[in-house]
């Protein structure tokens, strides 16, 4: 990918970015969050990461986005614009915390990379093929791991759900 | 070729909106999807690095940072289901129990 289509792209990104964070409304808010997650797999895609542009596509836009759709219509989206949201000090605090933190990232980004060699990935680095050998390989205890947080992940969602039905 | 210094300062600012939606919105939905954001940036970050060095370790770490952050949003928002169901409301600074 050349120069001009990653500023588009990275000018979307930054713009569904600020969506997510400046809508009034929640469903409006997860709508960009969507954008966001596909403009960022086209990224991977770019990067020659293709298994987890897929992936990125599946499991955040397909799974994660349509999740937060389903509670944000369940318990019914609240509209409320930031200004009667959020106390007018904490904005102000937080432009400016956000503005110095912006300053350190990017002066440590310039300091500690520079001179970079060009990138060395090879363009099918990120195939199912390329990144399923070492998964089931070398780093076959984390992915066992993960399945296992999985499980743990649905039972608490399960227990936190359950729990609060029997009160009621 | 994209020069994996203007992946890495893209990702800063979007970790930084991120950061500021944390603190600026009190809609504890919206809060939840700036976190998401701000875990994205990072494995964007990943990315480019695993692409700039030919070492897929870093596209192994984002796979399992995905994997959990699909747990983190599912009792997430079974938390945050839980408040609303309990007090509803999904404003944060309605939400005290733990304050003493």
């Amino acid at each position: 990918m050349s120069l001009i289509p990653f500023a588009i792209l990275a000018l979307l990104a930054l713009l569904s970015a600020l969506g997510v964070i400046l809508s009034k409304n929640a469903v409006y808010s997860a709508l960009w969050l969507l954008a966001h997650f596909l403009i960022i797999a086209l990224m991977y895609f770019a990067l020659s990461a293709q298994f987890l542009g897929i992936v990125q596509v599946i499991v955040y836009a397909g799974a994660i986005v349509v999740l937060f759709l389903f509670v944000i219509m369940l318990i019914g989206g609240t509209i409320t614009p930031i200004k009667h949201e959020s106390r007018p000090y904490a904005r102000i605090a937080a432009t400016i915390f956000g503005a110095i933190f912006l300053l350190g990232l990017l002066f440590a980004v310039a300091q500690g990379v520079t001179n970079l060699p060009a990138p060395q990935g090879a363009p099918d680095a990120g195939s199912v093929q390329a990144v399923g050998g070492p998964l089931y390989t070398t780093y076959l205890l984390p992915f066992e791991l993960a399945s296992v947080l999985l499980l743990i992940g649905m039972l608490g969602g399960i227990v936190l759900a359950l729990k609060e039905r029997k009160r009621l | 070729m994209i020069p994996t210094t203007y992946i890495l300062l893209l990702s800063a600012i979007i970790f930084t909106i991120g950061a500021v939606g944390v603190l600026v919105r009190r809609n504890a939905l919206i809060i939840f999807m700036s976190i998401e954001m701000m875990l994205n940036s990072v494995n964007l970050t990943l990315v480019a690095l695993a692409n700039q060095w030919g070492n897929l370790a870093g596209q192994i770490f984002v796979f399992i940072v995905i994997a959990v952050a699909a747990v983190e949003v599912a009792v997430g928002l079974a938390i945050i289901m839980a408040i609303v169901r309990h007090k509803d409301t999904t404003n944060i600074d309605e939400v005290h129990l733990l304050k003493g």
